[in-house]
């Protein structure tokens, strides 16, 4: 019976994360355009959006290898098998033991070698350029990861996410300064690896500023729309995970009644239109940094992240 | 017209033929001697500024043109070389801004440019043969070559970067996609087709373009339009500095993913295009301008409007600029990119925000200046930095002056007519009779810069022989290639909009 909830749940949230990505990219898009006093696109546009790339036909460089095409798929897997890892709305998912965050940033990061090796793979100079941008950035964003990682584990003795969740909506984390800037530096950590102003700009056009954009400017049809999915993906995961960490209220546990999961699925949803919004006001309110810069931020992260390690490894506590 | 004529004129007074058909300032024609000489007494007197380089004709019968314009005071004037040998010595060495025009010479006119520094075509792209890019040495260096296809919806360019990582080693611009042939469909058009044309040279200087042509026709055919019409003419020429100006600086924020000023600033551009359809009858007010006056009269209530957007943009601008002033993220872009040497800036004569943002205090409203300016005190704003948040900075100072400058105009607005017949005749005694050719240039300050129109009209004086508009961009381009050097390639877009050169002006 337990075998089947769990498995029940896991199809569920692993469609869910699936329909909810496109509506979350519409919404922060919505909000940015809002607070510029636009009217905005309306949300349900990325999902025609996707529909139409899907439609398309794909055009592929003549020097393109079986790689280029293969990492879409790849990239797309990765993601989506990430998102449904991290509990949502429920601990009780089928795939839970597998639940691990090492786990997770391990999938990530496959899927963004992945993708710069697509990127490198037909030999245009944006390719290169964007993929060069995307590594640095996440050679700066990793160690903080890790720190945030280290924190997490000190704090519930485990990598093992359901079991963090439980732990950390248990023990009133949101008290403990380290906890707190273990999520500042999540929250720099998360705009970096999402692709988000003062990182990236998702929506220029200006070839030599971008970064992700420019990994898949040679990709069309339904890689293309595999590739933003997996980037649609990566927002709800993130957001997901950030809230999973730091503010995990409403996450159904074991041994939870069906009203509970679904309190779970609402609380979820909400907490996801709430990052989006949060999102929207933050990337409206800052320019892109410099490339450069960059180091600034995600070091601050870092040392965020350090910092929240040392206090917890020091005072255990605090 | 200055007491004394300025050392310029007189030099070419001294070394060439007065032309008298040639308005309103002197044109000599030189011998080729005197034209090396030319040259040479360019490169030992730095302030005195190539403003325009062009030919007429072709092989046999061929001229060229070279405007000059003395920093110290007085007149510009216009040096004139016949070339029967279809060449003509390269003055490029002494005046790097000539070397380009030299290369649309050769390729526009066929004739040679003698000891040139650059000997490659410019205009013409033919695929037989390759272009050949700068040779760039060094260890570790990368190309990176953008457009001529964007992936946004702008004009057409060429750009080839040289890159160390991510440094900029090297820009090389490539232009041309854009020729269309204009100065061809000048000649032999009639004065009203001529106007529509050159108001059409570069779409966001619709009325600098046409207020130069109309000035240059008048000059011609020594005409003075109304003073009313000339109100006018500011007035529109103000309004469209002004949309553009706030224009560029919402696209240049937007350039730093900083979306904000972009919305607001469009907001604002829209509320002047609207004003401007309302007053005018078009967004741009093409066609507004016309030889011998304005198309149309400014009623009472419509100049009412413009005072009502007058005081909304005085309110909003200035809240604009503390935005931009305040935005630290902002800043941390914009301070210290792409800085243009005020040395640079002078050697090209660049104009506009550009050159007065790096210490060029060069205006066309004011030297050589033409009315109403000239009945008029306004400041000329001057920046020392000369990096992009001079450029932006320059911007909403000078949108504060258009605006005090179209109030005061409309506060003294004469009456009167805005329109006058073109007097075909009426020569003074020593100039030519109404049966020969007469040729009128002027230079009038657009929203990127001094704009140059010099034209040759028939007897008749109604058909255009021979027409030539010289946008402002010819001299800012290629400092954009220097302004780059040792930025980042991410902030090129930054650099490119500050400048935000013309294209189509330009390739022609």
């Amino acid at each position: 019976m337990e075998l089947i909830t769990e498995g029940l749940i896991q199809i569920a949230q692993t469609a869910l994360v699936l329909a909810l990505a496109p509506g979350l990219t519409g919404l922060v898009r919505w909000v940015k355009a809002r607070l510029l006093r636009r009217r905005g696109t309306p949300i349900l546009q990325v999902y025609s959006d996707f529909a139409r790339l899907l439609r398309k036909k794909v055009v592929v460089a003549h020097n393109a290898s079986w790689l280029f095409r293969l990492v879409p798929y790849l990239v797309f897997n990765a993601v989506w098998t990430a998102a449904s890892l991290v509990p949502t709305f429920s601990t009780q998912l089928l795939f839970a033991p597998a639940a691990d965050l090492i786990a997770l940033i391990a999938l990530l990061s496959s899927a963004r070698f992945g993708l710069a090796l697509g990127a490198l793979d037909i030999g245009t100079s944006f390719g290169g350029l964007g993929a060069s941008r995307e590594m640095m950035i996440a050679s700066l964003a990793e160690p903080a990861m890790l720190m945030i990682v280290f924190t997490v584990s000190l704090f519930a003795g485990t990598t093992h996410l359901p079991a963090v969740a439980e732990y950390m909506s248990q023990h009133q984390a949101f008290l403990q300064v380290s906890v707190l800037l273990a999520a500042i530096a999540m929250v720099i950590v998360s705009l970096a690896e999402t692709a988000r102003i003062p990182v990236d700009n998702p929506a220029t056009h200006l070839e030599l500023t971008m970064v992700h954009e420019a990994m898949v400017l040679e990709y069309s049809g339904r890689h293309l729309a595999l590739i933003e999915a997996a980037g649609s993906l990566k927002l709800v995961l993130y957001l997901s995970l950030f809230c999973c960490l730091f503010v995990p209220w409403g996450i159904a546990h074991q041994a939870a009644t069906p009203l509970d999961i679904l309190a779970g699925l609402g609380i979820w949803v909400i907490k996801l239109a709430v990052g989006a919004v949060l999102l929207a006001v933050l990337e409206t309110c800052l320019a892109k940094m410099r490339l450069f810069r960059l180091a600034d931020l995600l070091g601050g992260g870092f040392l965020f992240g350090l910092l929240s390690v040392i206090l917890m490894f020091v005072f255990g506590s605090l | 017209m200055p007491d004394q004529p300025s050392r310029l004129i007189a030099f070419l007074a001294r070394h060439g033929r007065c032309q008298p058909q040639h308005r309103p300032w002197p044109r000599y024609q030189l011998e080729r001697e005197d034209w090396v000489l030319l040259g040479h007494s360019l490169a030992s007197n730095a302030d005195w500024l190539l403003i325009g380089l062009w030919a007429e004709g072709g092989p046999p019968v061929a001229r060229v043109h070279m405007a000059l314009f003395d920093e110290e005071g007085g007149l510009p004037a216009i040096a004139s070389l016949e070339c029967p040998e279809s060449s003509f010595p390269s003055v490029g060495w002494a005046r790097p801004g000539a070397i380009r025009l030299e290369r649309t010479i050769r390729d526009l006119h066929g004739l040679t440019p003698l000891d040139p520094v650059d000997d490659r075509p410019w205009l013409i792209h033919d695929p037989a043969l390759p272009y050949r890019f700068l040779p760039v040495e060094g260890y570790n260096l990368h190309h990176i070559p953008v457009g001529p296809v964007h992936a946004g919806i702008i004009e057409p360019g060429h750009f080839r970067f040289t890159c160390a990582g991510e440094t900029v080693v090297r820009l090389e611009e490539r232009l041309g996609y854009v020729h269309k042939g204009i100065e061809q469909l000048l000649c032999g058009a009639s004065l009203e087709q001529a106007a529509r044309i050159v108001g059409r040279v570069s779409g966001d200087s619709a009325v600098a373009y046409a207020l130069a042509f109309a000035r240059a026709v008048e000059a011609a055919t020594q005409t003075e339009a109304p003073p009313r019409a000339h109100h006018i003419r500011a007035l529109m020429a103000e309004l469209e500095r002004i949309a553009n100006h706030l224009g560029d600086i919402g696209a240049i924020c937007n350039d730093a993913a900083f979306a904000f000023m972009h919305a607001r600033c469009g907001e604002l551009r829209e509320d002047v295009l609207r004003t401007a359809e309302a007053c005018f009858g078009h967004r741009l007010m093409m066609d507004c301008v016309v030889p011998g006056g304005v198309a149309a009269d400014i009623t009472e209530d419509k100049a009412a409007r413009v005072s009502a957007l007058v005081a909304k943009l005085h309110l909003q601008t200035k809240r604009l600029a503390k935005v931009y002033d305040q935005e630290a993220s902002l800043q941390d872009r914009t301070v210290g990119t792409g800085a243009l040497s005020s040395r640079l800036a002078h050697r090209f004569a660049a104009g506009g925000f550009i050159g007065r943002a790096s210490s060029r205090t060069f205006d066309a409203r004011v030297q050589p200046g033409y009315a109403p300016y000239d009945q008029m005190e306004f400041g000329v704003p001057m920046l020392t930095e000369g990096d992009v948040n001079a450029r932006v900075l320059l911007r909403f100072h000078e949108i504060e002056s258009s605006l005090s400058l179209i109030e005061r105009l409309i506060a003294s607005l004469p009456a009167g007519p805005v329109l006058c017949p073109l007097t075909a005749t009426g020569a003074p005694t020593g100039a030519p009779t109404g049966n020969e050719e007469r040729e009128g240039v002027a230079l009038v300050e657009g929203f990127r810069g001094d704009v140059l129109v010099w034209l040759r009209l028939a007897a008749d004086g109604k058909t255009v022989r021979r027409c030539h508009p010289r946008d402002p961009s010819w001299f800012q381009w290629p400092l954009l290639e220097a302004a780059i050097n040792g930025n980042i390639v991410p902030d090129f877009p930054l650099c490119n909009k500050s400048f935000n050169c013309s294209y189509a002006g330009h390739d022609l």
